[in-house]
């Protein structure tokens, strides 16, 4: 089977896509003949046009706004945030507007659009261009939030976002843009809600979002050597939460880590850690445990970024503990 | 010649519509009938009247918090108007939205708008959408004077006049921003000067005045539409009442009665019938018609809201998504 990077997985979903429907135009900072930072855009500007992918001015508010206007009207606008930083430019258009339309004109009026954006420390930009921040997106009412830890998915989800007639912020993960992985070239939709198990086990969940996944794989792997079987899920969207599989994977081990690069409070950790709670806590075992990132700014030393990361130590620590208990 | 009557005259109407439901607005809500804020448009009435007169059905408006006027010079019919303002369930929005939120994409209404400044870059999207789509439509953008220093104003006039789209800036200079008068929000007097650092015309029209603002928006649209880009103009003009319906007084905290009073005498409504009936375009009798018909119209409208029934619990959880 083809193999593709995440990036080249993304490029390919945003190439079908504008292939398919002339509706669909990309907007974003130097995503034209630069091909975006991470290059998830590269070449497409030369296939399809500067009117259909525009290089926009340093001006967020304006450009997604903008989109949203667009959307409301007829198009279905990709448009990218450099850095999940920068959305902070554009919040009331994201969470006032965009998010809210079709609920507050009561139904009138779609916001079909793709917000693009990317989280994740350990390049060594410190702390606007590395933080992991999307739960704030959860919060809102309205706002789909697709979360893609593979290639495969990653291009799956991308093409439903695209179709949906939702508004969706898609959150990329920067360090997973060189990973590989099979890709099937023809197009394919993952749907919004369906968590994937990537790994089966009885002893304890991960439930694990973005790079975090990988993550607890290769902690799996290694707790395997200790006889301990961990089943690890990835929900693929936050929103909505596929928590039917969730519920239905704790009922069978007991014990529970939520794996996520968000900060702890108030992270995608903390919100899946409260639905086990409300939902499942007379079959655990074990207390929740959550693995993300500690409530500070992401420094810029590397021997700090490091330790700001939640990695395969952390987890492997925290599935200790748990089997700790009988 | 009677056409251009009949378009005088229809100019007339709507800005009488607008007054009159207005006018009833502070009634019903001094009575406790209709819930939550209420940013009221009387005496601004000639620039929704005189720049929508010159839409068509398939062109964009975005609105602001005081958007009755917009809405409604727009083509937005009263009943489901005033059903929305009760929160009634066949009201625009299903109730959901209320005063500040009336929208209808069927004749281009994307929305009046809560966040002041909002509006302005979705404009410039449905004028960009135009644009992809290789129609003639335009965009209409309605913001106050204080808007004018938020971020998305620039960020939007300058989207616009890069891209050539066709958008219309339309500032209603009334003076205030919430309580707080121009002199202490901005360094200048005529927002329309800005319209140089974006490379685009800027026009100051006398607001109270529907035909310059009338004059103004038919130049502009024509320009929009041939896709020879945006255009600012600045109306002067003025709020009678306060803020919202509930700031004491009508603002006598930040402005003087004799202020208000000069401005009423410039009463866009009134100074268009002197000209109407000196011209012999029409007669007082006919314009006491008008009046007539119209509060009808605004009578069976509240009617209907009243009779309307609210949402029913579950519906608060509808529409969050579309499927």
């Amino acid at each position: 089977m083809r193999e593709m990077t995440y990036a080249q997985a993304i490029n390919e979903a945003l190439r079908e896509s504008m292939q398919q429907d002339e509706r669909v135009v990309l907007l974003g900072e130097d995503i034209g003949c630069y091909g975006g930072v991470f290059q998830v855009t590269a070449g497409l500007q030369a296939e399809f046009g500067p009117e259909r992918v525009v290089d926009t001015p340093i001006s967020e508010a304006g450009f997604v706004g903008a989109s949203v206007g667009a959307a409301l009207t007829g198009m279905r606008p990709v448009t990218e945030i450099m850095f999940i930083d920068f959305t902070t430019c554009c919040m009331d258009m994201i969470v006032n507007q965009m998010a809210k339309m079709h609920y507050m004109f009561g139904g009138r009026g779609k916001v079909p659009m793709v917000l693009r954006t990317n989280i994740g420390a350990g390049r060594g930009t410190a702390a606007q261009h590395s933080q992991s921040f999307y739960a704030i997106f959860m919060h809102i009412p309205g706002l789909i939030v697709a979360a893609p830890a593979t290639p495969y998915d990653a291009k799956g989800l991308m093409i439903e976002a695209i179709q949906n007639d939702n508004p969706v912020i898609f959150v990329e993960h920067k360090k997973l843009y060189n990973e590989k992985g099979t890709v099937p070239p023809e197009v394919y939709r993952i749907p919004f809600g369906q968590a994937d198990i990537k790994l089966e086990g009885g002893d304890v969940t991960i439930v694990a979002t973005h790079a975090m996944v990988q993550r607890a794989l290769n902690a799996a792997r290694e707790a395997a050597e200790e006889n301990i079987a961990v089943e690890v899920i990835d929900p693929r969207t936050l929103v909505p939460l596929d928590k039917t599989c969730i519920l239905e994977s704790v009922k069978k081990t007991g014990r529970l880590i939520v794996a996520d690069e968000g900060h702890r409070t108030c992270g995608a950790a903390a919100e899946i850690a409260a639905v086990v709670a409300e939902e499942a806590i007379y079959y655990l075992k074990a207390p929740i445990k959550r693995v993300a990132s500690p409530d500070t700014p992401v420094p810029f030393s590397p021997p700090l970024e490091q330790a700001f990361i939640p990695d395969e130590k952390k987890l492997l620590a925290a599935i200790r503990t748990l089997m700790d208990y009988a | 010649m009677k056409q251009e009557k009949e378009a005088l005259l229809a100019l007339y109407k709507m800005m009488l519509k607008i007054r009159l439901f207005e006018d009833r607005i502070v009634d019903l809500y001094a009575r406790g009938e209709v819930p939550g804020l209420a940013h009221l448009y009387i005496g601004e009435e000639a620039v929704a009247a005189g720049v929508c007169a010159e839409l068509r059905a398939d062109d964009y408006i975005t609105s602001t918090h005081r958007g009755h006027g917009h809405v409604i010079a727009k083509g937005a019919e009263l009943k489901p108007m005033m059903a929305e303002l009760y929160g009634k369930k066949n009201g625009y929005c299903k109730g959901k939205g209320g005063s500040m939120h009336i929208a209808d994409m069927e004749i281009g209404i994307l929305g009046a708008n809560g966040i002041a400044g909002g509006g302005l870059p979705i404009a410039v999207g449905a004028g960009w959408s135009a644009r992809w789509r290789q129609t003639d439509q335009v965009a209409v953008c309605f913001f106050g004077d204080d808007a004018s220093n938020n971020g998305t104003f620039h960020e939007s006039l300058n989207l616009a006049s890069l891209h050539q789209l066709p958008v219309i800036f339309v500032c209603e200079n009334n003076l205030y921003g919430i309580s707080t008068c121009q002199v202490q929000h901005q360094p200048i007097s005529d927002i329309a000067i800005r319209s140089t650092s974006y490379n685009m015309p800027g026009v100051v029209v006398d607001g109270n005045d529907v035909l310059d603002v009338h004059q103004a928006a038919v130049k502009a649209i024509k320009r929009a539409r041939a896709g020879e880009g945006p255009t600012l103009i600045e109306c002067k003009t003025y709020r009678w009442r306060g803020h919202h319906e509930g700031d004491p007084n009508q603002g006598d905290r930040y402005r003087s009665k004799e202020e208000i009073r000069a401005w009423k005498e410039k009463d866009p409504i009134e100074r268009f019938a002197a000209t109407l009936v000196s011209q012999r375009t029409t007669t007082r009798k006919q314009l006491a018609a008008f009046e007539k018909a119209l509060v009808s119209e605004i009578d069976a409208a509240v009617e209907f809201a009243r009779q309307s029934a609210f949402p029913a619990i579950d519906e608060l959880f509808e529409d969050v998504f579309t499927h």
